[in-house]
């Protein structure tokens, strides 16, 4: 059972890293990311470590796609 | 099966790298570094763990490595503004140069 | 160099990273066996310190040192960034905040959920020692909490909440503070950033030395600290340069 649970985690985590790598548009990988980050906190709290799994949430899911949308917003400059 | 997490752990890595290389976009270079980070925190935890073993929390019994779960930890956290520094030059180059294509960037070129 | 020689050149390069992975990999102790020294070593110290959270203990007390190198990387960062993103004299000028309509739902949602997330980040980090939590994590919490004002309000809500000055002074004084605690212990005859503190009683709040204290510390510190990297960030996206949405 927690053989099956680990590898379609793992399986889900080596999916979502090819999807947040092949999104070209960055503001569009922001939100990739954020799902991303999602399932690596799934699989850091499978691999019993729930401390790494909440500083994960909280940085991965939450500041950096705010930062990504930020950056993406200042350098698309004004919108014809 | 005893490979498969250290499998994944070299496939982010690879593939954050192979799109850093191939990248058209500023922004999306630093996305990818997260993602070849995020390969070496599943590598850490993966060394740490123990099949039956519990998280290192009121340890009664086997509980997983706590020195790896530690240095991870505090890793997400630094490489967040680590990240945000490179979004800052990222930005800082757009004003320069006025865009965020590497090929476009000829002053860079050494 | 082309994109596509570039693009050869670095499969190239990835493949021979991925043999020489594989064999380390093949090397490697097996995936979830139960060899593990680090943790043998930790263990007892834990127990001795009267500290349940071992990730704590080793953060905090254990590799302590190591805790205030990554914290200078932080403030380190932090300077960067407030040195890169300084709006320049005519950009200062045409800062506007927009006031953009946002629909009441986000704005209930966001009013409710800022004081459950700030005293989530606070409880996060006053029981590092005891359950999963600490300074890191805690103060990130706390940083994202405050924000919620942006997202639900509008900007000069959060801008009069978060006085700059402040959070800079106290990124500052939670690193600064962090060294002063390694020093007393310089003082009081042990080495630095040894557990000088009564260790008290496993699961109480005031137990485990300093280690609640250097995790309040650097709670403050990434708070301060992400504060302030977070307002760059958000006073460059509101600079309008000529006819902006």
């Amino acid at each position: 059972m927690t053989t099956a649970l680990l590898l379609t985690v793992l399986a889900l985590v080596a999916f979502a890293g090819l999807a947040v790598v092949v999104t070209g548009d960055p503001a569009r990988q922001a939100i990739t990311l954020s799902l991303f980050s999602l399932t690596l906190t799934v699989l850091f709290l499978v691999l019993q470590a729930p401390d790494v799994a909440l500083s994960e949430l909280v940085v991965g899911a939450a500041v950096v796609p705010l930062l990504v949308m930020l950056t993406v917003r200042k350098v698309r400059g004004p919108k014809p | 099966m005893t490979y498969a997490c250290y499998g994944v752990a070299a496939w982010l890595l690879l593939i954050g790298c192979v799109a850093m290389v191939r990248s058209r976009n500023l922004v999306h270079t630093v996305v990818s570094l997260s993602v070849a980070q995020a390969g070496t925190y599943v590598l850490l935890l993966g060394v740490g763990y123990q099949r039956g073993a519990v998280a290192p929390i009121e340890p009664a019994g086997p509980v997983v490595d706590p020195v790896v779960q530690a240095m991870t930890l505090t890793d997400i956290v630094v490489s967040a503004t680590i990240t945000a520094l490179l979004l800052a030059v990222s930005v800082q180059i757009a004003k320069r140069h006025g865009t965020v294509v590497p090929d476009e960037l000829h002053e860079l070129r050494g | 160099m082309t994109l596509r020689v570039r693009t050869a050149v670095c499969l190239l390069g990835a493949a021979g990273v991925a043999v020489l992975l594989a064999l380390a990999f093949f090397k490697m102790p097996s995936f979830g066996g139960d060899w593990h020294p680090y943790r043998d070593l930790v263990r007892p110290i834990g127990a001795l310190h009267a500290t349940p959270n071992l990730i704590s203990s080793v953060n905090f007390d254990i590799r302590a040192l190591d805790t205030l190198g990554e914290e200078s990387i932080v403030a380190a960062s932090v300077v960067g960034v407030l040195s890169l993103l300084q709006p320049s004299k005519e950009e200062r000028k045409s800062i506007e905040p927009a006031e953009r309509p946002v629909a009441s739902a986000v704005k209930l949602a966001g009013y409710l959920m800022l004081p459950v997330t700030v005293l989530l980040g606070l409880d996060v980090v006053l029981h590092g020692h005891l359950t999963p939590g600490g300074g890191f994590q805690g103060g990130v919490v706390l940083v994202t909490g405050w924000h919620l004002l942006y997202i639900s309000g509008s900007y000069p809500a959060l801008a009069r909440l978060r006085p700059i000055d402040w959070c800079e002074y106290a990124e500052a004084a939670g690193i600064g503070l962090y060294a002063v605690t390694g020093i007393l212990g310089l003082g009081l005859g042990t080495e630095f950033l040894a557990n000088f503190l009564p260790t008290g009683q496993a699961g109480a709040l005031i137990s485990a030395g300093i280690v609640p204290v250097l995790s309040i510390l650097v709670g403050i510190a990434v708070a301060g600290g992400f504060l302030v990297l977070l307002a760059q960030f958000l006073e460059q996206s509101l600079i309008r340069e000529g006819s902006d949405s």
